[in-house]
């Protein structure tokens, strides 16, 4: 591997890594902080990807695409918690699998009615549709570096939000001791919804601005959602920065993986997995 | 926990002379239906193996899989690999094959994935399971050892002829009805027995506490990777019966569709005696059947989305119906009997 195609797989490794944290921090933040498995979060990604294609094909931009569909994201966020999550922080695990499953149905089949089943491409913003030059022989596309960016300045939001602000300080004692921070007067059920809506935000945009490279097709939403589950299982349950660390780490295995063993290209972040699991039970930076 | 709860491990009399009933009337079934549905109910009992061999894990011993279909796959695609496009294979050596190979990949996967607890088990069965269905997913053929195997890519495999049993002719679809009919009362009643045995008693055990379990002294990792290993190899068998049934095999019977399925049936029956996985299996698949089958409104073709039925229908249950049916079941003849006496 010469140092140019190298250099090409390393950014494509971060940019992998930056969008897979996007969702497992929602994912490990809903679980850390409500208590709540949500397998239908791959399902806010594949509906991310759909709208942003819908509204754009519509409206002829992606930029006002996104900015629309993240607001019409965290509103449907707030919804589905207020009617029905809602009710279940204090269930069973299991009963919250077999929920956010359902879901996953109804999610699946609410995009076959309203977009049907074809595999869809969305183009890439004219400003963003450039390449610039890495070496002599390389160049690499403006909009994957875009896609980073997105992903750094919302996980630096995030951890501005969280660790910065009275709201996060908030989040993070209704983590730690939830009757105790109810007792001294924090609307804890607002802060879940928060928090909810922070995560549908993210997996929403997420797929919102991964549609012009994945391109946008049926089974997306599941896909997306295991190796989530690999990247929070490496991270560990609740942790944000272990989400961040295991997410880079997870993309670089697998993209380099395609590139220098293609046969077990596939399976290669489950051996990471199992590797970490037989070391660390409870993940790398279990909190 | 209402895992905990929600059990019903000693079955009551009238839900004893309720299995018995069923067990009569489908040995009666293929004399009285036709072939098509004859077919169907034998899917069903296959799929009600599957449901038990998931509940010694879930509603025994509290370990909640995401990943079961794995096992089934797996005995399944082992059905595939030993046939050979002209000639049968001899039911009694590949079908312990089966039921042990799936039992080794259990024993192996169990070996990571049940040093982890509760929602850790439930993300990494999935994602163990998920790694064996990109295995076969992705490939059409894998050389082990320089053996070439057949695994058919996203496509699956056709496997042309049943097995051969010798004694009886498993070609015939009534003989083949009540070679499966005979494994599920063997299977239910193995594990009727592995439940009221000491090691059963471990696996409730650690349901109910497990820290408890291992300060009495009970090295409780062992006996979760012995029911995991147990709970894989009876998938295996349900999974190579589906295997000979279908006559196909193909990546969706590992996929977490069919895990989550399992799950369902389950929790729809009643957890942690088995008879509930059975009459879920029957439910859960009836249900499937009447929403594929539903009629269109309209302009609106009710039965090509009849996932969005299911979704409802599994939010529903989880919502109103924790105990199951056969809790219901039993409340509602527990009610008439107090009302005679």
């Amino acid at each position: 591997m010469d140092f140019s195609l190298f250099l090409l797989q390393l950014l494509n490794s971060v940019q992998y890594g930056l969008l897979l944290f996007m969702l497992a921090a929602g994912l490990t933040l809903i679980f850390g902080i409500m208590g709540v498995v949500n397998l239908a979060h791959g399902s806010f990604y594949m509906l991310g990807a759909y709208v942003a294609w819908s509204l754009s094909s519509r409206l002829g931009s992606l930029t006002v695409a996104i900015l629309l569909g993240a607001v019409l994201a965290v509103a449907f966020g707030l919804l589905l918690e207020r009617l029905l999550f809602r009710h279940f922080y204090h269930r069973d695990h299991l009963d919250q699998v077999l929920l956010t499953f359902g879901l996953i149905y109804v999610f699946e089949e609410m995009r076959s009615i309203l977009w049907g089943d074809d595999v869809h491409g969305v183009n890439i913003p004219a400003t963003l549709g450039a390449s610039i030059p890495l070496t002599e022989n390389l160049s690499y596309p403006v909009y994957r570096l875009f896609m980073s960016g997105v992903c750094i300045a919302l996980a630096l939001a995030l951890y501005f939000l969280i660790s910065k602000t009275r709201l996060g300080m908030k989040i993070r004692a209704g983590a730690f001791n939830h009757d105790m921070t109810e007792a001294l007067g924090v609307n804890i059920k607002r802060i879940h919804a928060i928090v909810f809506a922070i995560g549908v935000g993210l997996a929403t945009i997420a797929g919102m601005i991964a549609a012009p490279i994945s391109s946008v097709y049926p089974n997306m939403g599941s896909q997306v959602l295991i190796m989530c589950f690999v990247v929070v299982v490496i991270g560990g349950i609740g942790s944000v920065r272990g989400a961040l660390i295991s997410a880079l780490l997870v993309g670089t295995v697998d993209t380099f993986g395609k590139v220098l063993l293609p046969q077990i290209a596939g399976m290669l972040v489950y051996m990471l997995m199992a590797a970490v699991l037989l070391w660390k039970p409870e993940g790398l930076f279990k909190q | 926990m209402s895992v905990a709860k929600s059990h019903l491990e000693v079955l009551p009399r009238s839900l004893q002379l309720l299995l018995v009933l069923g067990l009569i009337a489908l040995a009666a079934f293929p004399f009285v239906s036709t072939d098509f549905y004859a077919a169907m109910m034998a899917r069903m009992m296959i799929l009600a193996i599957f449901a038990m061999s998931l509940d010694l894990l879930q509603g025994v011993t509290g370990l909640v899989s995401l990943g079961h279909a794995a096992f089934f796959g797996i005995g399944g695609y082992f059905l595939s690999l030993v046939s050979t496009d002209s000639g049968t294979v001899s039911l009694w050596w590949t079908l312990p094959g089966a039921v042990l190979a799936s039992a080794l990949f259990a024993l192996v996967i169990g070996f990571f994935v049940v040093r982890t607890h509760g929602i850790y088990f439930i993300m990494v069965t999935m994602a163990f399971a998920q790694m064996l269905f990109y295995l076969v997913f992705d490939n059409k053929e894998v050389s082990l050892l320089g053996l070439p195997l057949r695994l058919g890519g996203s496509d699956g495999v056709y496997i042309n002829l049943k097995p051969d049993a010798a004694l009886f002719d498993l070609e015939n679809r009534k003989v083949f009805y009540f070679f499966t009919l005979a494994c599920l009362v063997l299977v239910y009643l193995f594990l009727r027995r592995v439940l009221w045995s000491p090691f059963g008693r471990v696996l409730a055990g650690i349901r109910v506490n497990e820290h408890r379990m291992r300060a009495l002294g009970y090295g409780t990792f062992g006996y979760k990777l012995a029911a995991f290993t147990l709970a894989g190899g009876l998938a295996g068998l349900a999974g190579y019966l589906w295997g000979a049934q279908t006559g196909f095999v193909n990546p969706e019977l590992m996929g977490f569709h069919m895990s989550a399925h399992a799950i369902m049936m389950v929790i729809l029956g009643g957890m942690g005696n088995f008879a509930g996985a059975i009459v879920g299996a029957f439910a859960f698949e009836y249900l499937l059947h009447l929403f594929k089958d539903a009629p269109d409104i309209g302009g609106f073709r009710a039965g090509k989305h009849w996932q969005l039925w299911m979704g409802l229908f599994i939010v529903l249950v989880v919502a109103f119906a924790p105990r199951g049916l056969l809790g219901l079941a039993e409340r509602v003849l527990r009610s008439k009997g107090e009302h005679r006496g």
